[in-house]
């Protein structure tokens, strides 16, 4: 896993809430068996206005000048900013690889889906919970100017903006700290396997129907 | 004497195999169900790492999600599809492990089949890279969606590390009227509770409503549990757990039986137990429901009419409702019933099982599906439901009416193969979740029980089922 310190990136405002799995990968992406390219049809169906599949090329589709991801500077964006419950829906990692894949590393919003916030941290996306009104707030500056930069501090877990910073962020210490030096999870599991190995033995005795 | 504890408690306490300071634990799991999305990339991290799955024993795998519903013995045309499949087999193959194959009898959506065979058991913890995993908790069980790192985390290491979710018990107290289904239970309290109000909790479905439901009932209930936002739905053991599971495949017998049966009769929260939110809901005032928007909780009985986003005082909201009924193509104030369909989708890991097929059967028996309707289909949930659904003649009842009777899987309800939503088309489903375009590119979503969507397909627009029956 790639490990996350500190990022500094422009903010693409997705005024919306309920931002679902489905709508950040449809699922015909979901048939590849893959866990790279999925970058050029995040967002596919608010992104393109004709329909997209896993074999169709999308250098000749016809793009929806519309929608946020689609205008500069928002293009270039490598944080995210959305309303509650970011994520729900379908547990597919895919949608956090899709978010990778196009640039992200940060999504900012006041809640987000459990599944979906587990998938972040096992692909270094951080996902960073900040009260309805500071999101309210960068809404805001945001649309006074657009291409705005904020710089995210995980080890201080602090967001600031420029020069300023505006809000602190929770996360669990365990989580925090595989994030910070991009460990990997089962490896880290795996150091207790005699552990692992000592639990079942006593279940077989106590729970023998489950082996 | 020691502290009362709630269901999910005990079922937490049980698996830990240790904790850390910061209160993450490595929970261990008992059953690993396994489908063709989301586990190709874990399969490929195992191998690249060298590592080897922990307890192949554990694992039941099952292609569901891309397989077609017509006739199989043309195999899967999509080559993308196809290939996918395929790779579950050379996986299951390669590491061992058990998989209804396309063409086994046994094949069929993944948390159907997993309860068929008793690889489902009350006390289990149980997980699944698929976010409907929280059906499995119908049982007493633990069981939640997982992300396809975590499908690789548990090949390798038999556990996740996992931090405990709060305790919500929502109660649906007293008998609910004729008619009127698990669905729309569970719909009502989504309703109710909102898409994320249960995100951060483990819910206990509880009261006599409940109590009073089947086992598959029970499931339906669970099964969309993470429609509000809650990782896993569970339901205390009780006799009809129990009677459910003797004589699976899977489930123990003779001794380990009995041992068994002593230890799943603890599986309830005792008196006393803390739930950091209870809720409360009077079964009596639930009517049978309809969704109107493109998300869950946008749900409304069959004798109101579409909302209106003027009357919301939340900006946020008003602005989603908007969003959604631009998308749905509905004018707020339209009474639902006056609402028309296009196609008809009867399946589901949220209601495509035996009872379901026959709640949906009584309202078609003899009884011709509407002309407006294009497409009206029942899918099974397993071979096994599909064949004992023919052997009581629910398929003819169906095929007579008008009806589709296809071959077991996802199908419409994510619209991975080829069943689908055109642009603009509106379906009644039986199935969990009405995103946009979740059904096909364009397509709209009512989500509506077994018995309310025949209704629909009878005639033709949105009809109480409890009327018509
Ligand atoms: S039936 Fe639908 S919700 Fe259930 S597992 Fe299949 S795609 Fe997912």
């Amino acid at each position: 896993m790639q490990a996350f310190t500190q990022h500094t990136g422009i903010v693409a405002p997705m005024d919306r809430p309920n931002v679902d799995t489905d709508a950040i990968i449809p699922k015909q992406f979901l048939k590849s068996i893959k866990r790279s390219g999925f970058g050029p049809n995040a967002f596919d169906d608010w992104r393109y206005l004709d329909e997209g599949g896993p074999d169709i090329d999308n250098a000749g589709r016809r793009i929806n000048p519309d929608f946020i991801l689609n205008q500069p500077p928002f293009d270039k964006a490598t944080i995210l900013l959305a309303r509650e419950n970011f994520g729900c829906g379908s547990s597919r990692e895919h949608a956090v690889w899709a978010l990778d894949d196009f640039g992200f590393r940060v999504v900012i919003a006041p809640s987000f889906a459990d599944i979906f916030y587990n998938n972040s941290f096992k692909n270094g996306l951080l996902p960073i919970v900040l009260d309805a009104d500071v999101v309210d707030e960068l809404f805001k500056r945001i649309a006074e100017k657009p291409g705005l930069e904020i710089s995210i501090d995980l080890e201080a877990q602090t967001v600031s903006c420029e020069g300023e910073e505006i809000a602190s962020f929770e996360i669990d210490a365990f989580r925090k700290h595989n994030m910070l030096n991009g460990l990997d999870d089962i490896a880290l599991t795996l150091q207790h396997a005699d552990e692992i190995k000592a639990y079942e033995e006593k279940r077989k005795q106590s729970a023998p129907w489950l082996f | 004497m020691s502290k009362a504890k709630t269901l999910y408690d005990k079922l937490w306490d049980d698996h830990v195999v240790r904790s850390e300071d910061d209160g993450t634990a490595l929970l261990y799991i008992d059953r690993h169900l396994v489908h063709e999305v989301t586990s190709p990339q874990a399969f490929e991290g195992l191998r690249l790492a060298g590592r080897k799955p922990w307890r192949s024993s554990s694992i039941v795998a099952v292609p569901d999600h891309n397989v077609p519903t017509t006739d199989r013995s043309q195999g899967i045309t999509d080559p993308v599809a196809k290939l996918q499949v395929e790779t579950l087999d050379s996986n299951c193959k390669a590491f061992g492990l058990t998989e209804f194959t396309m063409s086994d009898v046994r094949q069929g959506i993944v948390h159907v089949i997993g309860p068929e065979q008793g690889a489902t058991l009350p006390g289990m913890t149980v997980v699944c890279g698929d976010s409907h995993t929280s059906t499995h908790g119908a049982f007493g069980a633990l069981a939640f969606g997982i992300g396809t790192s975590e499908v690789e985390h548990v090949l390798a290491t038999q556990c996740l590390m996992q931090n405990k979710s709060k305790n919500m018990l929502v109660s649906v107290d007293g008998e609910v009227g004729v008619g009127v289904t698990a669905k729309d239970i569970v719909l009502a309290i989504i309703g109710k509770l909102g898409t994320a109000g249960g995100t951060g909790y483990a819910i206990e479905f509880g009261g006599d409503a409940i109590r009073a439901l089947s086992i598959e009932g029970r499931m339906t209930v669970c099964n969309m549990a993470i429609e509000a936002g809650a990782r896993a739905g569970m339901v205390a053991v009780d006799d009809t757990t129990i009677d459910y599971v003797k004589g699976r495949p899977y489930s123990p017998t003779g001794e380990t039986l009995e041992k068994a049966v002593a230890y799943w009769s603890t599986l309830h929260s005792d008196d006393g137990a803390h739930f950091d939110e209870v809720i409360h809901i009077n079964a009596a005032d639930i009517k049978p429901q309809v969704t109107w928007g493109t998300s869950p909780e946008m749900v409304v009985d069959i004798e109101s009419r579409v909302p209106n986003p003027d009357d919301e005082s939340d900006r946020v909201k008003a602005d989603g409702m908007r969003k959604a009924l631009a998308y749905m193509g509905l004018e707020a104030g339209t009474p639902i019933s006056e609402i028309a369909v296009d196609k008809v989708f009867i399946g589901s890991c949220t209601n495509s099982r035996i009872e379901d097929l026959r709640d949906a059967a009584k309202i078609a028996e003899g009884k011709k599906v509407a002309d407006n309707i294009k497409l009206a289909m029942v899918v099974p949930g397993s071979g096994l439901v599909k064949k004992q659904a023919e052997e009581e003649g629910l398929d003819k009842i169906f095929i007579e009416a008008g009806f589709e009777w296809r071959e077991p899987g996802c199908s419409m309800c994510l619209a991975m193969n080829a069943d689908r939503l055109e642009a603009g088309e509106r379906c009644a489903s039986t199935s969990n979740r009405n995103f946009e375009g979740r059904q096909g590119q364009g397509g709209r979503t009512h989500l509506v029980s077994p018995a309310m969507a025949a209704a629909a397909a009878i005639k033709g627009h949105f009809a109480d089922a409890t009327e018509l029956n």
